[in-house]
């Protein structure tokens, strides 16, 4: 009757597995919708009085920055939305102050027109400051609206030295707003305190920094970055995660993002029907100068307090996220309701607490980036047995069997034998 | 009275029964197994792979099984693949980085590959070198790691590798300041080594360890409706997820069990000499 009831289970899951043709189950989703919102990019260009210097393959870095926005332009995606704008492109003067606010958008994010907007790059000349903060919180008004995915791209031969406005914060604060944006930089000099500050900007919205130092590097590096834009994903929804349990929203399966300070817990609900299976991971992003260890623990509450299952992982060195995640199968129920139908749901508390720490000098807040994905299946796996079906296996098993069936016959011929023997002599 | 050598009869008759019935089922076990996984070797092995990498565990290029994937990217990205592994197979990751020529470079710097399970949890590298240390002047750094057996079914407080998705990190963990974001060519390749019967446990998950796996199978009903056409997933195995059904286990059983009767078989006829005995009647 088990082994029945296993059988169709069984068949069942692999159906619907088959069925459902699960891929990496989120891009899947993602295609499903025709009418997915299009990615937007904008790409930032310096043209600062120091694009002149000619130090990239001969040429000025000008003019490598124009050709590669001519190939770049030429391979853009259907669907990708394309603006571009230009800092420090308009002020020659001398004054520090017009000049950091030298921040202009040249074409503007839409449907793009190639020529138009080759046009517009070719009347480019390198003139001005380098205000890198005012020209990243244009592009990211630039880009607001739509649900699409949001790609900076910042390419830039020098430092901000602009103030007091620092571009690594401003890049966090972008981040913070919950668009889902992400700042990939291009840096034209090898210097240490450009590749300071692009790397912080990257790291701050989970972007990129890239080193340039040939033509066809930049413009295959923006091509890349640019098709990335276009890759389809699920856009996390954001939530805020309580203090405790009894205040914290309640998620249902789905792709999340919340900000949790250092020091900070976060607590989360799930509702988990009896039979239902619940998974839960979640990942803290390192977009600051952290130290250099670190964990994350993910558990799963009941509403009484006691622990279910726990998920932790710790770290040290270089990293982008630490991650961890769990499952709880809640058994079927075992008499089935509780009179009205339908089995009462259990409420699961989900706590995420990290232990990311920073030196003094490191902002708080806005919190690192949480990611928290939430999945519910049907129907709870189990393990009658350890070994498959509890069938055997082995040299050990063979001899056993044929010892055990060489014996059985044996007893039967003698028992037979015997009998026949007391039948014969009772005669 | 007829009664013993009837009985004997029927003896015969189920352990002749018995032994049909095992070869039966030994023989229908054979087509079985050519359905196994394990008979159809190399799944996506010479096909090109995809020449980008994800930047994070939700946008990781999707690998199949077998396939190697290539990638252009800047040294102290962190570059994310995804690959699925089913139960009883042991999956291998292999990736190679082509370094920058040496003279950009200032200093020596450590790569690593991580790999994480479908609830991203970290998956501990048997074998492999998971982490390695490039010379200032070497040209390429090669990095694996073979996982552990991927289990049909675990207790939710283990963390042993479980069928479904497995999501490869690549980055560099250390490197001179001055080297980021240099341009780097890297190279990932997931190997599967099927393992026997004796890798193969009770129970079994009842969906794969995929991530967004609810929303997927929600999804389903509208796109059905929509009659758009399926692409074959790319986060599942080329013949689908095993239903957990065949193990070789069958055969050994199967065979233990055919085995036993014949012995019994033997053994009956051990104690029964050769034939009727010659002073027993023929009316007996």
């Amino acid at each position: 009757m088990i082994t029945r009831k296993r059988l169709t289970t069984r068949v069942g899951i692999a159906l619907a597995t088959l069925a459902a043709g699960l891929g990496t189950a989120i891009p899947a989703a993602a295609d499903e919708a025709p009418a997915a919102p299009s990615p937007k990019v904008e790409l930032v260009l310096d043209v600062s009085g120091s694009m002149r210097t000619r130090d990239i393959d001969g040429q000025s870095r000008m003019a490598a920055a124009k050709q590669a926005f001519n190939d770049v332009l030429d391979a853009v995606p259907e669907q990708v939305q394309l603006g571009i704008r230009t800092l420090g492109a308009d002020y020659p003067g001398e004054d520090r102050k017009v000049g950091c606010k030298d921040t202009r958008q040249l074409y503007p994010v839409g449907p793009l027109d190639r020529t138009e907007a080759k046009t517009a790059v070719a009347t480019l000349a390198p003139t001005g400051f380098t205000p890198i903060g005012p020209a990243l919180l244009g592009a990211a008004d630039d880009l607001e609206g739509g649900d699409g995915s949001r790609r900076i791209v910042l390419i830039t031969d020098g430092e901000d030295t602009c103030g007091p406005l620092d571009p690594c914060e401003v890049a966090r604060e972008i981040a913070a707003r919950g668009t889902h944006l992400v700042v990939d930089t291009l840096g034209l000099v090898p210097n240490a305190k450009i590749r300071q500050q692009l790397t912080c900007i990257a790291e701050a919205t989970g972007g990129t920094y890239t080193a340039v130092q040939h033509r066809e590097e930049l413009s295959g590096r923006v091509k890349q970055l640019v098709d990335r834009a276009a890759e389809p994903v699920v856009t996390p929804v954001a939530t805020e995660g309580a203090e405790s349990c009894s205040g914290a929203p309640e998620l249902k399966p789905g792709l999340f993002t919340d900000r949790s300070e250092i020091g900070q817990h976060r607590w989360y609900r799930v509702d988990v029907l009896p039979g239902q299976e619940l998974r839960a991971s979640a990942s803290v992003a390192a977009d600051r100068a952290v130290d250099h260890d670190y964990g994350v623990l993910l558990r799963a509450v009941t509403v009484h307090g006691r622990e279910i299952v726990r998920g932790s992982e710790a770290g040290t060195g270089r990293t982008d996220v630490i991650s961890s995640g769990l499952r709880y199968p809640k058994p079927e129920a075992e008499d089935g309701d509780d009179g009205d139908g339908k089995p009462a749901a259990e409420t699961v508390c989900l706590q995420l607490a990290h232990s990311f720490s920073a030196p003094a000098s490191v902002k708080r807040s806005p919190g690192l980036p949480v990611e928290l994905t939430v999945d519910l299946v049907d129907g709870p796996d189990n393990a009658s047995d350890v070994a498959a079906f509890g069938l055997g296996r082995g040299w050990w098993l063979l001899g056993v069997l044929v010892l055990t069936g060489l014996v059985a016959g044996l007893l039967t011929g003698w028992l037979s034998r015997w009998r026949v023997a007391v039948w014969r002599t009772n005669r | 009275m007829t009664r013993t050598p009837r009985r004997t009869r029927g003896i015969r008759l189920a352990l002749t029964g018995t032994l049909l019935a095992g070869l039966t089922l030994l023989t229908t076990a054979g087509p079985a197994l050519a359905d196994d996984p394990s008979a159809s070797a190399s799944p996506a092995g010479d096909e090109a792979g995809p020449t980008e990498a994800g930047t994070t565990f939700r946008t990781a290029t999707a690998l199949k099984q077998g396939q190697s994937g290539t990638a252009q990217a800047s040294a102290g990205d962190y570059l994310y693949w995804v690959f699925p592994a089913d139960a009883g197979q042991r999956p291998t990751v292999e990736a190679t980085v082509k370094l920058p020529e040496s003279a950009a470079r200032r200093g020596t710097s450590t790569w690593q590959v991580d790999v994480y399970d479908g609830l991203r949890r970290r998956q501990a590298c048997m074998y492999g070198h998971q982490t390695r240390k490039a010379a200032a002047d070497a040209a390429t750094v090669e990095l694996s790691c073979v996982l552990r057996p991927v289990r049909a079914w675990s207790e939710p407080w283990a963390d042993d590798p479980l069928p479904g998705s497995y999501h490869i990190r690549l980055t560099v963990v250390d490197l001179p300041a001055a080297d980021l974001g240099l341009p780097v060519d890297v190279e990932v390749k997931t190997s599967i080594k099927e393992l026997g019967g004796g890798h193969d446990g009770g129970g079994a998950l009842a969906e794969p360890l995929v991530p967004g796996v609810s929303a997927a199978s929600a999804g389903e009903s509208d796109e059905r409706a929509s009659g758009a056409p399926r692409a074959l997933a790319t986060g599942e195995p080329e013949d689908g997820w095993a239903s957990g059904w065949w193990t070789d286990r069958w055969l050994w059983t199967v065979g233990g069990g055919v085995l036993a009767a014949l012995a019994a078989v033997f053994g009956y006829s051990l104690t029964r000499g050769r034939g009727r005995p010659a002073h027993v009647p023929p009316d007996v």
